[in-house]
């Protein structure tokens, strides 16, 4: 492996996570100024910005906390909507798995729903590309993606002032997962998937902690994989 | 405003583990062991099985509406999707997008 690939592997993944940036700044921004009008000082809000780096999660439990939760119940639900990390871990173990011990941990520390979803796209499109290259082009993602979060979300704990609600912000989050949802929509199998996603979660709204997302997950990718199967066997060998 | 008594830190400090723990668990613990085809097989679709299913009620019951569908977002979700489906291209999508929900929003008040 040429150091040269390795860079632009790294580069390819810079400038993809580059447009982030557009999504991740208000979103943190909104974070710090929700966390701070909640009560949380400064280094609290930056603790949560950097140990967790997980928006849906980290708004949930001021949501949680604001409504006097126990503390047991605010850890179970802020945990339950990062479930769906695990599968992310699942799917680039026996990609990503052959990395030493300590830069697993990193990505683990970094794999937010951008890196896993630009990356796991990388290396369905590109799978031939070597180990290091991999590795190169998840770090390039993350290269804008998570400092912004960090950033941000510190000015929106100094600023603190109520964003206006025509500013829409609550839609920047769509936004990002959709734009992320087209092109994996590779195959009919990847669009089957996503329509069982998509009514499963619907459908299972009234499951408590936000588990009928993971069901209705665990229920896609069966239909993905069946359908694999049934429609294009070569494929699944 | 969060009650002076709720133990922050101790929240802050098990999420932020918690979370890590879930992130490196398959990923630090089975590392390159091999894992069945059919296992593989089923998590080349995670991507596709979990974001729909996040966004979809984002989508249709905004709480910024309280929850009643909103047409300019519905608008725009179409949009979104529909241009990274075509030009594979997040940055598009952003653009025409974020244009489609501001437009609207603009137009019909």
């Amino acid at each position: 492996m040429s150091s040269t690939t390795t860079k632009s592997a790294y580069w390819a993944g810079a400038r993809d996570g580059a447009p982030f940036i557009l999504i991740m700044a208000p979103f943190a921004m909104l974070f710090g100024v929700i966390a701070t009008e909640a009560g949380l000082n400064v280094i609290e809000t930056m603790g949560m910005s950097v140990l967790i780096i997980a928006g849906a999660a980290q708004f949930t439990a001021i949501q949680l906390m604001l409504d006097e939760a126990p503390t047991v119940i605010v850890l179970i639900t802020a945990l339950a909507v990062n479930l769906r990390m695990a599968m992310y871990s699942a799917s680039f173990a026996p990609i990503l798995g052959k990395a030493p011990l300590w830069k697993r941990a990193l990505i683990a520390y970094l794999l937010v729903d951008q890196t896993y979803a630009l990356s796991s796209l990388r290396y369905e499109t590109k799978p031939e590309e070597s180990l290091s290259g991999k590795l190169a082009y998840l770090f390039g993602v993350v290269t804008p993606v998570v400092p912004v979060w960090y950033a941000f979300s510190y000015v929106g704990a100094v600023v603190g002032t109520q964003i206006p609600e025509s500013y829409a912000l609550d839609f920047a989050i769509p936004i990002a997962f959709l734009a992320l949802t087209g092109p994996a929509l590779r195959t009919l199998p990847h669009v089957l998937a996503a329509l069982v996603s998509c009514v499963g979660a619907l459908l299972l709204l009234w499951v408590p902690f936000n588990l009928g997302l993971i069901i209705a997950a665990f229920l896609a990718m069966m239909v993905g994989a069946y359908a694999e199967l049934k429609l294009m066997p070569k494929a699944a060998s | 405003m969060i009650p002076d008594s709720t133990p922050i830190w101790l929240i802050i400090v098990l999420l932020g583990l918690g979370t890590f723990g879930l992130r490196f668990s398959f990923l630090g613990f089975i590392g390159d062991r091999q894992m069945p085809p059919w296992v593989l097989r089923h998590l080349r679709y995670t991507a596709v099985a979990v974001f729909p299913g996040l966004v979809a009620p984002m989508v249709f019951f905004p709480e910024a509406t309280g929850g009643t569908p909103d047409p300019s977002r519905l608008a725009c979700a179409a949009v979104t999707l529909g241009v990274a489906y075509v030009t594979k291209s997040v940055l598009w999508a952003f653009i025409l997008g974020g244009a489609t929900l501001y437009g609207l929003l603009y137009l019909l008040g």
